[in-house]
């Protein structure tokens, strides 16, 4: 058993600083994002999760040439994308392949200049590893409460406006009747998902948060058909692929003596996509099994109309 | 189901002498109808007739050009607790896990923040609306995965639960088979005449809804002609109403609404459908003027 457990938790992984900052702040901003994620996933709006995104790369990356934090570089992007977005209209913006093409190209075009110019002109060789990949295990520890605090901010939003989210997603116009004022709870949620999408975006890098955005939600959606219990289950889905993912990713520096760790934001995304798959595995089992109707697994490909 | 009276200070819904132009075309045209607690009113149309923009004045989600639409005594915005809305159908996917009792119990408290923490009684009250409507053998599917039917009936249940003294349900019969067709019109009927909520409904087709309706409001371009279906669906009315020959045939208990040259080749053949009203003046004027 001691022998399973070191080889599990391998030298060092309990007592590093290093691994302890990467498990407070990647567990707070696995679980927020993936409760953002759920309600993405129902109002089909992952469109917006990957705007946000891009258009928060241009921030992260831009933050080292005026040299202000990484972190503020993304969220001060993001929720200027998102106010734009809302100011636009992203449910016109979605369906628009040009407006979509020149938007994120545009973003990622300049994301590319910045980080250009951050290799060369602010020597920071690491910015686009950074920005792209994340830096969960190079995080400044004196960012750690700002994280913690965006990330509650956050999910303080996504339960202010719980209820007001459901019924939009039932039914615009029935919400509105209700007196739910819908456009802002368009608002609010977009400031909710630009926090969760920035604050992934610095931990396992702007390419990859939309996967810890999506991913949770589409499992817990797989699995239950309580909502507030898919909302628990996608945030805690979230925490555990980052937590398993930060000790594989550690330990694997001592695998096949190569004293490389394997990127932390790989092991993460890499062990969402085996859960999604293993998930809708068990689920085929279970129907055949049952011989009931197999729930519907769309969730990926849902847009709204 | 309600009285005629021509006073309309009661009236759960004014509409006078309403106009809305949307992007330069004019949609709806000098329409004026009211509405009594407990009435069953039908705004019957086809497809660009103008009954969904209709419906959404009364909704409250457009705002007229001119003239003005009056709930329960209050214009403007502040509808909600008054009025129950039930959409064509819900925009949740199969695959979202809200159950239909779920989306009951939003009646209850939707457009409240936070959290719901919900009462026995509360709990109850979900229970009692949903055998009401027929629901309860559904009530824990997910709201996507019912079928058109199911879905009215949660969606009434959701209207119900707070109750309105007004529901407006938009194409309720669109995309019903005929035996889901009959069952939710009876359902409709019993809650209007139960519960004395008035009901109007958008539908393109009259006739699943004869037996139930206390009156009519025929859209044709623009313009509305308002009385029982008897005073209504006439010949000569409709065809004043589009402009153009129309000839309204009835058979067996059923209206059929169509182009024709030769008006007055069918006589009604039917009897009155519905119990004789008091007599209103010309549909095509404003009989509810006190």
């Amino acid at each position: 058993m001691n022998g399973f457990l070191g080889t599990l938790f391998a030298h060092g992984l309990l007592t590093s600083a290093t691994v302890q900052t990467a498990l407070i702040v990647g567990c707070f901003v696995a679980f927020i994002t993936g409760v953002v994620g759920v309600f993405t996933v129902i109002r089909g709006q992952s469109f917006a999760g990957h705007a946000l995104a891009d258009l928060g790369a241009v921030g992260g990356s831009g933050a080292f040439l005026i040299g202000i934090s990484q972190l503020w570089g993304f969220v001060g992007a993001g929720i200027i994308a998102a106010v734009l977005m809302e100011l636009v209209g992203v449910k016109r913006l979605q369906g628009r392949d040009v407006a979509t093409g020149i938007v994120f190209g545009s973003g990622l075009g300049l994301t590319a200049l910045f980080l250009y110019w951050d290799t060369t002109i602010a020597n920071t060789s690491n910015a686009a590893i950074s920005v792209l990949f994340g830096s969960l295990f190079v995080i400044d520890t004196s960012l750690v409460p700002t994280v913690v605090i965006l990330s509650v901010v956050a999910l303080l939003l996504i339960v202010a406006i719980y209820r007001w989210l459901l019924l939009d997603a039932v039914n615009q116009d029935m919400a509105t009747v209700r007196g739910v004022p819908v456009r802002l709870t368009g608002i609010v949620f977009l400031i909710a998902l630009a926090l969760a999408v920035e604050l992934s975006s610095l931990t396992i890098g702007a390419i990859l948060s939309t996967a810890l955005l999506i991913g949770p939600a589409a499992i817990s959606l797989r699995l239950t058909k309580r909502i507030g219990i898919a909302v628990i289950a996608s945030g805690f889905i979230g925490v555990a692929a980052t937590a398993v993912g930060i000790v594989i990713s550690y330990d694997s520096y001592y695998w096949f003596g190569t004293h490389q760790n394997w990127p932390v934001s790989f092991c993460i995304v890499a062990l969402i996509f085996i859960s999604y798959v293993l998930t809708g595995a068990a689920i085929a089992i279970r129907d055949r099994i049952t011989r009931e109707s197999p729930v519907p697994h769309s969730v990926l490909s849902r847009k709204a109309a | 189901m309600s009285t005629h009276t021509t006073d309309v200070s009661d009236a759960v819904l004014t509409v006078r002498d309403v106009g809305v132009w949307l992007s330069g075309r004019e949609i709806l045209s000098h329409v004026d109808f009211s509405v009594r607690p407990g009435e069953f009113v039908g705004l019957i149309g086809s497809n660009g007739a103008g009954k969904t923009t209709l419906l959404r004045l009364i909704l409250g989600l457009l705002r007229p050009t001119s003239g003005r639409v009056t709930i329960a005594g209050i214009r403007g915005r502040r509808r909600a607790g008054v009025i129950g809305y039930l959409p064509q159908k819900v925009g949740l996917d199969a695959d979202v896990p809200l159950r239909a009792r779920d989306v009951v119990a939003l009646g209850l408290d939707g457009q409240r923040l936070g959290i719901p923490i919900r009462s026995n009684q509360q709990g109850e009250a979900v229970e009692e609306i949903l055998a009401a409507v027929g629901g309860l053998g559904f009530a824990d599917k997910r709201i996507g995965q019912l079928s058109g039917g199911q879905q009215q009936r949660i969606l009434l249940a959701h209207a119900l639960i707070s109750s309105p003294r007004l529901l407006l349900l938009d194409e309720p019969l669109a995309n019903l088979d005929p035996a889901s067709t009959h069952d939710i019109v009876t359902l409709l009927g019993d809650v209007c005449a139960q519960r004395g909520v008035a009901i109007v409904l958008t539908a393109h087709d009259m006739n699943p809804l004869l037996p139930v309706m206390d009156r009519i409001v025929y859209l044709a371009g623009g313009k509305a002609a308002v009385g029982t279906t008897d005073e209504v669906a006439r010949t000569e009315v409709l065809t004043q109403l589009y402009g153009r020959p129309i000839q309204v045939i009835r058979a067996e208990g059923r209206v059929l609404v169509v182009a024709g040259d030769t008006p007055d080749s069918a006589t009604p053949a039917a009897g009155p459908l519905l119990s004789a009203q008091s007599s209103h003046d010309h549909p095509l004027h404003g009989q509810d003027r006190a």
